[in-house]
This record gives structure tokens, sequence and C-alpha cells, in this order.
């Protein structure tokens, strides 16, 4: 069954209160390196039957009303598993 | 009597407070269910604080779309006055009745406080009651309270007097402008991330330079609908 994958990650220019605080903790491993730790959600759709336009427009639709909130997340990528890349970027 | 209903959604905590609070006032509470799509009649709603599903996907966010809400949001944009308490208020904001986000407190801890803030705006339904510029001491105790938006609606909110609240003294939260609360541009709409229903009653509020746990400041909420209710008839 094709599962489609979207990524969304907060704003760039928003603080990620996660990702920092994982920042600090990889420096406190020793790995001061990573100077930035960012953290988004992953979504993995599962669809019965191929993945036509129609359930592409739905998804890309459901990505920006549903699965993110435009005024804090960027959808970033989905993947509809249909191609060698790693799926188009989002809107 | 007024008949003020409150939104009970699964993982809600403090709906019953919220009843409390409008009984004190000598309003009628009246119990509203997430899943029906009757507002049976109430004169105004609260949508209260807790961690309606869990804060799955974001805090709010699938509140924001749970049957009754249809109803809410309908009965909102014609006028009917509606407060969100925290969750409320995230429920609000993923409802697009009011502009902006809630995100993750940017220390990163649950917080609990008496928060002091200032009545920015003193003419919505629920804040009537309040002088504009007036300091009030309401508990806060959450997790996700950070507001953001964009510099050109910050700068709207700010131009057309749709910040209700501001922190003072501490920011919680790390919310932009300080800003603790919010409402519509009709001002029937109202969101805030401290709790009101928690300062209500002697004995049982905030500390305050008077005794402990003496505070009632959320009253004027209570007593502000129905303010505006009697003037609206």
């Amino acid at each position: 069954m094709p599962t489609i994958v979207v990524d969304v990650m907060p704003k760039a220019e928003l603080l990620d209160p996660q990702g920092k605080a994982t920042t600090g903790a990889l420096a406190r491993l020793g790995h001061g390196k990573f100077e930035n730790v960012r953290i988004g959600k992953r979504f993995e759709l599962t669809v019965e039957g191929p993945v036509t336009d129609e359930i592409k427009a739905e998804v890309r639709e459901l990505a920006e009303q549903v699965l993110s909130n435009s005024v804090i997340e960027d959808v970033v990528a989905i993947d509809f598993g249909d191609s060698a890349a790693n799926g188009e970027a989002g809107a | 009597m007024a008949r003020i209903g409150v939104v009970t959604f699964p993982g809600s905590l403090d709906d019953r407070d919220a009843h409390r609070a409008i009984r004190l006032v000598g309003a009628e509470p009246v119990a509203l269910w997430h899943g029906d799509h009757d507002l049976q009649g109430v004169d105004a709603i609260v949508l209260p604080g807790g961690f309606s599903y869990g804060d799955y996907l974001r805090a709010g966010a699938i509140a924001a779309v749970a049957p009754i809400m249809t109803e809410v949001v309908d009965a909102a944009n014609k006028g009917l006055p509606v407060l969100g308490i925290c969750n409320g208020f995230q429920v609000l904001v993923e409802a697009h009745l009011l502009p902006g986000g809630l995100i993750r407190n940017a220390h990163q801890q649950f917080i609990r406080r008496d928060q002091r803030l200032v009545v920015e705006n003193a003419s919505t339904a629920w804040t009537n009651q309040f002088e504009q510029g007036e300091e009030i001491v309401i508990p806060l105790k959450n997790a996700d309270g950070g507001f953001i938006a964009d510099t050109e609606t910050l700068k709207r909110l700010e131009g057309e007097g749709q910040v209700a609240f501001r922190y003072r003294g501490v920011n919680p939260n790390g919310s932009l402008d300080d800003i603790a609360g919010l409402t519509n541009a009709r001002g029937n709409v109202v969101g805030l991330m401290p709790h009101p229903e928690h300062a209500v009653e002697p004995g049982f509020g905030p500390n305050t330079a008077e005794a402990m746990r003496s505070g009632t400041d959320g009253l004027r909420f209570f007593t502000s609908v129905l303010e505006s209710l009697t003037a609206r008839v």
C-alpha cells in the first residue's frame, strides 16, 4: 500500500525550543560542532490503491490546512513515493 | 438568567472550574459536548483549559476541527461572546477566530505562577468591567503559551487594539510583545493563556498583597459578559 510522507518544520525564523535544548545536550556530549539542531514532524499517510493526481492534490491541501499551521510551520517536503528523488518541495 | 455554555473536549481539565465561575456570578452554566452540533441556545461560550486530545498534532489543533466547532465558529462570527482560556485560546487560534500562533514556551518548561497582567482593551465582551490599563493578577499554567505572529500581524493587532492583555513583570513564555491575550476586531471573541476561572473565590485564588489566595480578579471576565449581554438586549 502506498505511503505518502509529509515533512513539516517550524519556521526558520522562529525559536525552536526543542531544537535549542537538543543543541545544548549535543554540546555537553562533546558534539559542539553541530551548531544547530531543529526538530520537525514527519507524517506517513497510507492510502489504498494508486496515488492519483486527485489524491496528491488532497494531500497537498491537508498538509497546508491540517498537518501544519502556516503561522508557525512550513511544509518542507511531500514524498508521494512515486519517484527515486526525495519528493517535491512543499508549497 | 443568562446561560453560558462550556465546551468539554476529551482532555479538557478546567471545564468544571469554568462552570463554577459562571455560577458564582449568577448565571447558568450549560455543559456542551465536543461531539455535538448543538449550542443549546446559550448566550455565550467558554472554551476551557486543559489538554484537548493530549495536545496531539498541535495544541488545540484537533479540538479546532471537532464537530461543535462548526457551530462555535459560526456563532462567534455572528457576534456571540466566546472566551478561550489557555487550551481554549489555542483552539481559537487554530480555528482562525484569533490570529497568530501559540508555541512551546521559550524556556521549554511547564510553568505555573500567579501572573500580573495589564488590561490593554477594556471594551470587549469579556473585559468591560475592568479599567483600561488596570493591573490584575490571574493564575497561569501552561507549556505552550508562547504567542507568535508575523511582524505585519503584530503591527495590526497593536494598532487596532486587539491586544487584550499583556504580561507585566515577568514574560512567562517568550510571547512576542508580552502578549497574554487577544480579542477579535469585533470584541466578542477573547482568548488568553492565564486562567480567570481560577481567580473567582476568596481562599482559592492567587495570592495578593492583602492576603494569601484572596485574588478574585477573574470574576470580572464573567460579570463583563453578563453586562455585554444585558447591554445588547
